[in-house]
């Protein structure tokens, strides 16, 4: 059958911050053929229907981490979510759970930037080499320490999938703590002891209560919940070794 | 003056929002079956201590009616418990690879749950033969 075209209802949980002192639903009658994402329906609202509705995006293609948003509930890139599978019934899209809405399906992502940079995500050298040298060698075992960590596009939709980040939002969370296992776990990077007191303390792994959900919604097959209760190990190691090496990093 | 006035969403009811987390809270509630059922043993040990009549007393409580049913539920709470304990336990593990592979997550958890399985029914037997 070719591109027959439907229409799909789109309740879009809206927030202007100018008038509205809480999100209320609008509902959208979207027009949709089979091929369309649910990215492209709000789109169509934008275009169509409604110039005033806020969402992110940028590649369209799963990569750039702009577009996360609630689902029918569930954290996903609209992206890479299609139209198709909620027809016949209804649509419901809201901005990603967890954080503060700025303006409809926009949240306010500052917390996740500063923690972020709060991991020192970038490779501190065991030994600081010049060009000269050449570069630093791995072997394909000690690459895959780290390779799936760092798939991560930072889309939050592991934050928005965690109910202890949205209870205390002083938690790390998963990316930036699985960014930050990333680093650990190069072998090239000479940066761990730095880390671990980020790892060690309240807002570090031990917030984390292993709900799981963080990795089941991970658009690139990254493991945060793994990254995470990995180094609670790391962490328990980390604070009796201070015992019998009293020159350690961590405090 | 700014225009921002970010909405922040309450959390009240959070783990009815999504069957996973749900599952996560029978999960956490199973672990406290978990306890009760240890207490119920400690209580046992404690009355064997005391000499044969407590000990058959706490026998005979065990064998009310409303006791067996206490029991089914428990049975089935640490069946859940067990599922899930060895279901997570891949995440708390640091990454294993064999012949340059990674050792899938699943091939851990069904490994947990075969061994706890034949150790049940290893336990089940022996008590049996013991005819206890």
């Amino acid at each position: 059958m070719a591109d027959a075209e439907r229409i799909i209802e789109i309740e879009v949980l809206r927030y202007r911050p100018e008038e509205d002192q809480h999100p209320v639903p609008q509902t959208y009658q979207v027009p949709f053929t089979d091929d369309m994402s649910v990215l492209q329906g709000l789109q169509y609202i934008k275009d169509y229907l409604d110039g005033t509705v806020s969402f992110r995006w940028s590649c369209r293609m799963a990569i750039c981490g702009s577009c996360g948003m609630m689902i029918d509930g569930k954290p996903k890139l609209s992206c890479k979510t299609f139209l198709r599978e909620y027809y016949p019934g209804k649509l419901r899209i809201e901005a990603l759970a967890h954080f503060p809405i700025e303006r409809d399906l926009v949240v306010s992502i500052d917390d996740f930037v500063a923690k972020l940079a709060s991991v020192k995500p970038y490779i501190v050298p065991v030994e600081p080499r010049t060009l000269d040298e050449g570069e630093y060698l791995q072997t394909p075992a000690q690459l895959a320490q780290y390779e799936q960590f760092s798939s991560c596009i930072n889309c939050l939709l592991c934050y928005a999938a965690c109910p202890q980040y949205g209870m205390s939002p002083s938690f790390t969370g998963p990316a930036a703590l699985a960014l930050l296992h990333r680093y650990n776990a190069d072998s090239r990077d000479g940066g761990k002891a730095g880390r671990m007191e980020l790892v060690n303390s309240e807002d570090g792994v031990w917030t984390c209560t292993l709900v799981g959900y963080c990795s089941e919604v991970c658009p690139k097959g990254v493991d945060p919940a793994r990254a995470i209760n990995m180094n609670k190990t790391s962490s328990a190691i980390d604070y009796f070794l201070r015992f019998v090496m009293p020159k350690g990093a961590a405090r | 003056m700014s225009a921002r006035n970010p909405y922040v969403r309450p959390m009240e009811g959070w783990w009815r929002r999504n069957p996973y987390y749900v599952r996560y809270m029978i999960m956490e509630v199973t672990s406290v079956t978990v306890a009760i059922y240890a207490v119920i043993l400690l209580v046992g040990v404690w009355r064997l201590s005391q000499g044969q009549a407590p000990y058959e007393a706490w026998l005979a409580a065990l064998g009310q009616p409303l006791a067996v049913v206490f029991h089914g539920f428990l049975l089935l709470a640490m069946c859940y418990h067990a599922y899930t304990w060895w279901k997570v336990l891949p995440k708390t593990l640091p990454l294993i690879h064999i012949g340059g592979r990674p050792v899938p997550g699943l091939l851990l958890s069904t490994a947990g749950w075969t061994a706890t399985l034949a150790v049940s029914a290893a336990v089940y037997a022996t008590v049996r033969w013991c005819g206890l």
